[in-house]
């Protein structure tokens, strides 16, 4: 037997692409965030209510991947941002190069933040940068309080934490600071955010960190 | 199922790393995959012979090294292992603490068959 020893990254060819892509955006001048969960935890609501607060305000563009279906962007284009969809077919994440074609078909003048609403999913996406400054994951009190133990990549590498559908809480047993402090056991760098996209609470407060690293 | 794209990846590393009249020769990609590093070790396997039958790396299989989750207090200097990804100090609580292993999603080595010593 011969050997040949490499110790290389398996994704190291993502990593490479995603540098590619954070050096695009940081030359437009765009923060760009990449909002990861599982399914139905409320991703779409939460980027709709933001595009709500910010309308006017800043200008903000829009890529939605999902498995099939462009109902995702359909929703989206109702707020007259740029807007494209990446649907991938199967796939169970989005990867850097397929971002870095998606900015081919998006309008990038004057935009300031670019959301990248990932597919749900709570195990795939947290292996590929895609280039953002910050991942930010969403996790619905309807999951339960344990999503943080079973999923820690995910909650490893986002700075901040979207706790979703609070309205809700009355009537699960999900418990809101076990969800915390699970969360914040795997890393305690996590700003956490409350919100209820129907009572629009935490929302202002959310937009309004968001709109602070903006500026930083 | 993001196993089958990291499959492909880590087939991609191999094309890169042997010459194209040798990859008949590979037998063992050995690779170091953390607990935290989300991937499902059957499934990656089952990924990977999928992707070659039938290729020039046909022969070849995935040996996985599997890497616990480490972390030490930077506080109290100890380290700990655990399932769930804590990285706050079980026995001090500090929260001033660093990932040893865990994470890693590695290719480490590549064996090939000796073809001279087949035929001797």
């Amino acid at each position: 037997m011969s050997v040949v020893t490499i110790h290389r990254k398996v994704l190291e060819k993502n990593d490479e692409i995603a540098r590619r892509n954070r050096a695009m955006f940081s030359a437009q001048g765009t923060f760009v965030i990449n909002l990861v969960s599982s399914p139905g935890s409320g991703k779409t609501s939460i980027l709709e209510r933001t595009l709500e607060y910010f309308n006017g305000k800043l200008k903000i563009a829009v890529i939605e991947g999902d498995v099939q279906t462009d109902l995702d962007a359909q929703r989206i284009a109702r707020y007259s941002v740029p807007v494209v969809q990446i649907v991938t077919n199967g796939g169970c994440h989005l990867e850097a190069k397929l971002v870095e074609d998606a900015m081919v078909n998006l309008d990038m003048r004057g935009v300031r933040l670019l959301i990248i609403e990932n597919v749900g999913n709570l195990v795939c996406p947290s292996n590929y940068d895609l280039g953002e400054a910050m991942k930010v994951v969403v996790a619905s009190t309807t999951e339960g309080d344990d999503k943080p133990l079973k999923y820690p990549g995910m909650f490893r590498h986002a700075s901040a934490l979207i706790i979703n559908k609070i309205d809700l809480l009355p009537y699960l047993s999900c418990k809101l600071d076990v969800l915390k402090s699970n969360a914040l056991n795997i890393n305690p760098a996590l700003k956490v955010f409350e919100t209820s996209c129907t009572t629009m609470a935490g929302i202002p407060e959310w937009c309004a960190w968001l709109e602070q690293n903006l500026s930083r | 199922m993001h196993e089958l794209s990291i499959a492909q990846s880590i087939i991609d590393i191999v094309h890169q790393s042997v010459p194209a009249e040798e990859l008949r020769d590979v037998r063992v990609v050995k690779l170091r995959i953390g607990a935290l590093a989300g991937v499902v070790p059957e499934s990656l396997e089952f990924s990977f012979t999928a992707l070659v039958a039938g290729t020039a790396l046909g022969n070849a299989s995935v040996e996985i090294d599997h890497v616990p989750f480490v972390i030490q207090c930077n506080t109290c200097r100890q380290s700990f292992s655990n399932e769930y990804g804590f990285v706050v100090c079980p026995d001090c609580g500090g929260v001033d603490t660093k990932v040893l292993s865990g994470t890693e999603l590695q290719v480490v080595e590549i064996e090939l068959e000796d073809v001279e010593a087949e035929a001797s």
